[in-house]
């Protein structure tokens, strides 16, 4: 078993990958845990300097790499720490979730969110809700099969056991 | 290959309580590239840091992982150490199992998984790291000073006596803002002129001091430490080397009833003249509208009258002076462009409105504002500080003031309190009982904002000793009845209708920024607030700084501010600004955006998303120096290291030094299943 | 121009010449009046002060029934009509638990959609047909407009089609119709209202400071568009009179009258003959009307008005 899977008692445990900015959600969740908020373990932050950075590809990345569901969150509107990165990242996404509810990802999987640096008590509610919303959205397998068989790459067959199903990198 | 060192922290017992910390060093030792992978108690203490130190040595390491705490904690800690051994610093990073691994979760088992995944990811993101050099910027170590009102004094001063040199530039004749107009200023009642006039002769003699007066700001180009100023002089048509101010071309210019300005229109000045006699420069100034041989000149016809040049016996009047540019390098700008008072009737917020018109000011000569009523108070003034009402010159007996005119009233478009007006009512009520001994004065309010230093005590003195009547409450409408002033309003803490009579009203008008501050602020690309007030970076802990580096705010173009509140947000810029002129060089974090010039297509949407004007456009030239392509390119200067330019450009031609968008995807990739 | 048209209980009883004048020269404005079907009371003067509730959904009854006819919008020409129907737009359209409980006490699907017009907003909106039929214009008649307080207050209300302290729509219709307003200080004062039986002391000393304001301003008449305005400013110049609150006689005229004179409309289909003090002087001055309505005046009070 690969070690990065999370332990699993008896039920289905999403993997959830969060992008936050630096300034705001990143400092609020480091104040979660100097308040030692206890907080489902299922989520793994990846650290930008703004949302306005985040790529919408980012988030098609990560489900196709396994995430069963995305946090973004970022400085509340007007208190970017770049004054209008996340405006930009408001209307990106506002759009963005259209194109993944179109691509029949159900955007319940998606959450987005503003929560500032002082703001420890929303970033542990944000993580639970969005943690319980996807473990009874289930895991979501769509986008694994996109990734390129390594087998059938190598040698130019599709294994019979691999047929319909997600493969390792 | 990469060659990656993994230093897993236990932080005494607050990330080994909840993670299995050898276990982690352990895990991360089957990771592609880490060839050095270990635990200890401190991480951050001295042998700790040794132990980095000493592997990046040994091991020849290109990366360093240290899971600890948060990297806003201790990143610059490990960056040290890293760059002791020798290696660039930008190859440590921080993987976090303690804010947000060990400190929020209590099964062991779960939080190691998790720790494992948070330093992988960080694993993998050093391992597409590259080194980055701080950058360094030189820095012109002179400011400019927009704005010659007292903020505007204050910073130059501070500046100029700090060491440096300072231009100031001031779009009226003479330097000194609405403070030269006050009469005595609240709450010690000490005379304006008589403090401010000191000042601002100081700032004419100072060695570091260049004042351009009669002159505006027409571009600034560059950025923080670096800026390029074009500064519009505008023609006097008096030749400011020759002339020595001796006054004799106003004596003799025959139009004589040209409203003052200083005045605010209950004086009279003559078309070549000096705004008020202790004026800074003391150079007079021809009102080319106003003067007859311009509006000669204007319509086609010969020049006349040409008085002013026969008096003058230095022959320093020049019809013909034309507006000057001249360009000024500096490396900070302090804005201080101050306020006008809003107009009731004229020049509203929004175009909708028409403001008060039951008021009747502009209509009934002996309606005024407050500034007006500083005139009438002032000793230099139309009436030699008399309180005569301006339709027939008698003393008023019984004097209105209404307080909260525009402020306060969101259907007049200024939702904000003034500030101030509380307190120049209360100091005109006694300035008014000083003079007219036997007169009354009444104020209307809607509440009484007294909040400052002996304020509070400075308006009950006006209402217990001085005799003031305050009345809680707004009036509906005023007219004219003869020679006296109807006044209908309502008292709220009687619950009744009043009538009364009035010799003179005064009006307590919204304070406003500055006509063209938008205009300016552009030029600046600073941003303002709805009603064109300058917005500060932060409104608690960088109240004087704006949006742009380099650029600072002072007085009341931020907001509506009194004068202790003006100089000390002028002496705040000013330490900002001789701060920021400490070092020849300055030196910011690489994590700046990079254009691939091969790929840019020039689309420019990266220029549209950043907020700092961080993008600019660079010609590509082929060897015999033809354009054949504009791409992007981003000024290190400017660039704030936001990344949204990366996220929105198409060709994935801009990239974020430190977060690229391969470093990410590695990131990414090990989360992986 | 077809527009709905809420009479309210005033058009049909005290103020018939207010009906009379409007419907006379909305003919010559190519507007047709609609009116709405089985009115009821608006609820004016009494039902807010008795049931918010009921203040509501009275001239919502009124507005839902509009709405069923398909109307878009809704002219109330009495003022205190006019400041209920739009009043319970405004509260409907600010809270969505009134509009339920609205809707439950109406018994209806009422969506709201329905705008509320004043006089003045109408016949704003019709200036430069006024001024194009103002075959008559009333060169010679100096007016003092008086708004009073509800017809252009307070500005959340009405949309703003006017300065709520400062209007000015009424002088422009006069003016177009050829008058010519005077500039006089009491346009927005309060008349009395609904008091004028309960506390007719209250409305004598109201009433009499605003005649007294405009007959200094030089006014031959004072404009209004309400029929609460008029009654108090009218029909209660002789209890002022026998109070020794005022002497003299001012006529009190209707915007639509004002109106229909300016396009040469026989003064009887106007009902200038209803008020109580004689508007002949008023006749005399638009000559082009001719004069002699004559029913039901006080020729004395004429006298004296012409004397005043
Ligand atoms: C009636 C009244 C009474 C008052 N009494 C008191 C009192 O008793 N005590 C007190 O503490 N405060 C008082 N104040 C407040 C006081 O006037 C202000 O606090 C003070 O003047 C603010 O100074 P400032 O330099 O910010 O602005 P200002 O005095 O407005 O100066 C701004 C200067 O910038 C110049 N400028 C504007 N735009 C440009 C441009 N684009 N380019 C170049 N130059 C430009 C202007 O010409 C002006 O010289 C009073 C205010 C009023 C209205
Ligand atoms: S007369 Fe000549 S020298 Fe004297 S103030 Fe005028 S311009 Fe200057
Ligand atoms: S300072 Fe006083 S008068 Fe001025 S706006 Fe504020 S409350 Fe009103
Ligand atoms: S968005 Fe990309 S391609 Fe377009 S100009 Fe900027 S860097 Fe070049
Ligand atoms: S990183 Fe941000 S500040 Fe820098 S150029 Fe890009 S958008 Fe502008």
């Amino acid at each position: 078993m690969d070690a990065t899977t999370p332990a699993v008692a008896g039920g289905f445990e999403p993997r959830i990958t969060a992008f936050v900015c630096n300034w705001c959600t990143y400092t609020g969740a480091d104040l979660a845990g100097t308040s030692r908020l206890q907080m489902a373990s299922n989520v793994r932050i990846i650290r930008l300097p703004c949302t306005g950075r985040i790529d919408p590809m980012f988030i098609t990345k990560a489900f196709e790499r396994g995430a069963d569901g995305i946090i973004v969150s970022g400085c509340h509107p007007a208190d970017c720490h770049y004054n209008a990165g996340n405006y930009h990242a408001r209307r990106r996404f506002a759009i963005f979730r259209e194109l993944m509810d179109f691509l029949g990802v159900d955007t319940g999987r998606i959450t987005f969110s503003w929560v500032s640096a002082s703001e420890g008590g929303k970033w542990r509610d944000v993580v639970n809700d969005a943690v319980t919303r996807v473990r009874a959205l289930g895991p979501f397998t769509d986008y694994r099969k996109l990734v390129v068989d390594p087998v059938a790459t190598a040698t130019g067959v599709v294994p019979p056991e691999h047929v319909g199903k997600e493969v390792p990198a | 290959m990469a060659r990656i060192g993994v230093f897993v922290c236990h932080c005494g017992e607050n990330i080994g309580r909840t993670v299995d910390c050898h276990g982690v060093a352990e895990a991360c030792k089957d990771v592609p590239g880490v060839v050095h992978s270990v635990d200890y108690k401190y991480m951050c203490s001295d042998p700790g840091q040794q132990m980095v130190k000493n592997a990046i040595a040994e091991k020849g390491l290109t990366g360093v992982v240290v899971a600890a705490c948060s990297p806003h904690m201790h990143e610059k800690t490990f960056r040290r150490a890293t760059a002791g051994a020798g290696l660039n610093p930008f190859l440590c990073e921080m993987a976090n199992v303690r804010e947000h691994c060990s400190w929020i979760h209590e099964d062991r088992e779960k939080a190691t998984v998790k720790a494992v995944d948070i330093t992988k990811t960080i694993i993998e993101k050093v391992k597409r790291n590259v080194p980055l050099n701080t950058i360094r910027i030189p820095v012109t170590r002179r400011a400019l000073v927009i704005g010659g009102g007292i903020a505007g004094i204050q910073a130059a001063l501070d500046i100029a006596d700090g060491g440096r040199e300072v231009i100031l530039v001031e779009k009226g004749p003479s330097i000194g803002g609405h403070m030269s107009q006050l009469s005595e200023t609240f709450p010690t009642l000490d005379c304006s002129q008589c403090i401010l006039t000191p000042r601002m002769v100081e700032v004419y003699q100072h060695p570091r001091i260049k004042l351009y007066a009669y002159s505006e700001v027409e571009s600034v180009e560059g950025y923080i430490g670096n800026f390029k100023v074009t500064v519009r002089r505008k023609a006097r048509s008096v030749d400011e080397d020759k002339c020595n101010g001796c006054g004799a071309c106003t004596q003799v210019c025959p139009n004589k009833k040209i409203p003052s300005e200083f005045d605010c229109g209950l004086g009279k000045r003559t078309a070549i003249y000096v705004p008020f006699p202790q004026a800074v420069p003391n150079l007079p100034t021809v009102d080319r509208n106003k003067c007859l041989l311009f509006m000669n000149r204007a319509k086609g016809r010969p020049d006349t009258c040409k008085k002013c040049a026969d008096a003058c016996a230095k022959g320093a009047i020049d019809f013909d002076q034309q507006d000057r540019l001249v360009t000024e390098d500096v490396g900070a700008i302090v804005v201080a462009t101050g306020y006008q008072l809003y107009t009731i009737g004229k020049d509203q917020p929004k175009d909708n409105l028409k403001g008060y018109g039951e008021y009747g000011y502009g209509t009934i000569p002996d309606v005024i504002d407050g500034l007006q009523f500083e005139r009438l108070a002032s000793a230099s003034g139309p009436t030699s500080g008399k309180i005569l009402r301006p339709s027939d010159g008698k003393e008023p007996k019984r004097i209105v003031f209404l307080q909260c005119i525009g402020s306060r009233d969101p259907q007049k478009g200024m939702e904000y309190c003034s500030k101030i007006c509380c307190m120049y009512v209360a100091k005109h009520t006694m300035l008014y009982h000083h003079k007219v001994h036997d007169g009354q004065a009444t104020v209307f309010y809607m509440d009484i904002r007294a909040a400052g230093k002996g304020y509070e005590e400075f308006s009950r003195r006006a209402i217990e000793e001085e005799g003031a009547q305050y009345i809680r409450g707004r009036v509906s409408r005023m007219w004219r009845e003869g020679d006296v002033i109807k006044i209908l309003g309502f008292d709220t803490l009687e619950g009744e209708p009043i009538e009364m009579d009035a010799d003179m009203v005064v009006l307590a008008t919204a304070m406003r920024p500055q006509p063209g501050i938008d205009a300016l602020a552009q030029k600046l690309s600073v941003s303002y607030d709805q009603h064109g007030f300058i917005n500060e970076a932060h409104p608690k802990l960088r109240p004087v700084e704006t949006n742009t580096a380099g650029i600072f705010v002072a007085g009341a173009c931020q907001a509506p501010r009194d004068i202790p509140d003006a100089v000390a947000m002028a002496s705040a810029t000013a330490s900002k600004v001789l701060g920021l002129f400490a070092n020849e060089m300055l030196e910011r974090e690489p994590t700046v955006a990079c254009v691939n010039e091969a790929n840019c297509a020039g689309c420019f949407h990266c220029e549209r998303v950043c907020a700092y004007g961080a993008v600019e456009h660079k010609d590509i030239k082929d060897r015999a120096g033809n354009v054949v392509r504009v791409i992007a390119y981003v000024n290190p200067g400017v660039c704030q290291g936001c990344g949204t330019c990366q996220a929105t450009c198409p060709s994935k031609s801009v990239e974020l030094q430190g977060f690229t968008d391969e470093q990410i995807w590695g990131e990414i990739q090990a989360l992986g299943v | 121009m077809k527009i709905g048209y809420f009479p309210g209980c005033s058009l049909h009883g005290l103020s018939r010449e207010y009906e009379e004048s409007l419907k006379a020269i909305v003919a010559g404005l190519d507007t047709e009046l609609v009116e709405v079907d089985d009115w009821s009371c608006c609820g004016a003067s009494s039902a807010h002060g008795s049931s918010h509730l009921l203040g509501v959904a009275l001239p919502a009854r009124n507005l839902a029934i509009a709405e069923e006819q398909g109307l878009p919008e809704v002219l109330a020409p009495c003022a205190a009509c006019y400041a209920r129907l739009a009043s319970a737009r405004h509260e409907i359209s600010e809270d969505p638990q009134l509009a339920g409980r609205v809707n439950n006490v109406l018994v209806r699907d009422f969506k709201n959609t329905v705008r509320v017009r004043s006089i003045l907003e109408v016949l704003k909106g019709q200036i430069a047909g006024i001024k194009a039929r103002a075959t008559n214009p009333l060169k010679d008649l100096k007016v003092a407009c008086y708004y009073g307080c509800l017809l252009v207050r307070p500005v959340q209300v009405t949309g703003g089609y006017d300065d709520p302290e400062d209007p000015s729509s009424m002088e422009d219709i006069c003016k177009a119709a050829g008058a010519v307003p005077v500039k006089w200080n009491r346009r927005l004062d309060c008349c009395g209202g609904g008091l004028s039986m309960s506390r007719t002391g209250s409305v004598v000393r109201l009433s009499a400071a605003i005649l007294k304001d405009a007959k200094a301003a030089g006014a031959d008449a004072v404009v209004v568009a309400c029929p609460m305005c008029h009654s108090n400013l009218d029909f209660r110049q002789k209890a002022m009179k026998h109070r020794g609150a005022w002497e003299g006689d001012m006529p009190v005229l209707f915007l639509t009258q004002v109106v229909g004179m300016s396009m040469g409309i026989d003064p009887k289909t106007l009902g200038m003959g209803r008020h109580f003090v004689s508007t002949d002087s008023v006749l005399a001055r638009t000559a082009g009307t001719g004069s002699g309505s004559g029913t039901g005046t006080n020729s004395a009070a004429a006298v004296a008005g012409e004397v005043g």
